[in-house]
């Protein structure tokens, strides 16, 4: 078994992420876009980074690479798949997640510490935090502002399928507490069955505690779910 | 067969902000420029060879609908020209 973290060129949290689950204990490999995901995948990871240069939109390109069929077809069959950040973008892209994540509402890019609500937390993503229990990751994207219809967000949220929102140090989601402009402070969500999910802010990035925190140990661990 | 040039216009949806037309637009109000409103889209040609314009533009709906676009933020029009 083993989880399958999906290198793109411009991918540049993929060695990052596979430090963070093998130090989780989790059996992990990159994976080169066009040799296809390997036989015994139990996982599929979707990195960071800047995928064929975030041409036409970030995410665009890749989402059509023949990988992402393989991705969606082990997706319908239960194989859990996390999009982070550039691996949102293209989780959206490539229809696994609804919605988009376009231009920051700035307009730029935005590098720094956010504090994320746990909105959904029976989930594999968050079932080792508690509902509302606020988490710090870090964040780092030009292109994180989450856009959808409304009538389409709605549905979202009466289905639960809201994972994180940005909120303050307290857990109350404000204007002044969304980095990037998301509609109603929208961080992450689940595709149709919450096996599927993406996120922009990045938990490998708190997962060693020989560099601070560990608040995003528990994301990866929905993989040894 | 011939050849066609098909423009496609791609532009954000009504009620989708777009942080790099309001930026512009501040910077030319700041260069002391009056305008109302200003909006920004993508622009492509393509050129293809077809059987007949009706073909030529199914083609680029198909390539639009799968890439140049993206559903969720965009309407799009498309123009075939001879070439």
């Amino acid at each position: 078994m083993t989880v399958g973290i999906v290198q793109f060129g411009g991918s540049n949290c993929d060695r990052d992420t596979l430090v963070a689950l093998e130090t989780l204990g989790i059996d992990a490999q990159l994976v080169w876009h066009r040799d296809g995901l390997p036989a015994e995948t139990t996982g599929v990871l979707l990195p960071g980074g800047f995928s064929y240069g975030d041409y036409l939109r970030a995410g665009a390109m890749a989402a059509q690479s023949p990988i992402m069929s393989e991705v969606r077809t082990v997706a319908a069959d239960g194989v859990p798949v996390l999009g982070i950040c550039n691996g949102a973008q293209i989780g959206c892209e490539s229809s696994l997640t609804p919605g988009a994540f376009t231009t920051n509402q700035t307009a730029r890019f935005k590098c720094e510490h956010v504090y994320l609500r746990v909105e959904n937390a029976d989930t594999p993503w968050t079932s080792q935090y508690h509902h509302g229990e606020v988490l710090e990751f870090p964040i780092a994207h030009g292109e994180g502002r989450f856009e959808i219809e409304n009538d389409h967000l709605n549905r979202l949220e009466a289905d639960d399928r809201i994972l994180l929102r940005y909120c303050d140090s307290e857990g109350a989601v404000t204007e002044e507490a969304n980095p990037n402009g998301s509609k109603r402070g929208v961080a992450g969500i689940t595709g149709r069955e919450d096996h599927i999910a993406v996120m922009m802010p990045h938990p490998e990035r708190v997962c060693l505690s020989d560099v601070g925190p560990t608040d995003g140990r528990g994301v990866l661990r929905g993989f040894a779910h | 067969m011939r050849g066609y040039t098909a423009t496609v216009t791609v532009r954000l949806k009504d009620g989708v902000l777009d942080p790099e037309a309001k930026t512009t637009q501040r910077a030319l109000e700041r260069l002391g420029f009056e305008l109302d409103a200003l909006r920004s889209a993508d622009q492509f040609e393509i050129d293809l060879t077809a059987d007949t314009g009706p073909d030529a533009r199914r083609r680029v709906e198909e390539m639009t609908e799968q890439l140049l676009a993206n559903p969720t933020l965009h309407d799009y029009e498309i123009a075939v020209e001879k070439r």
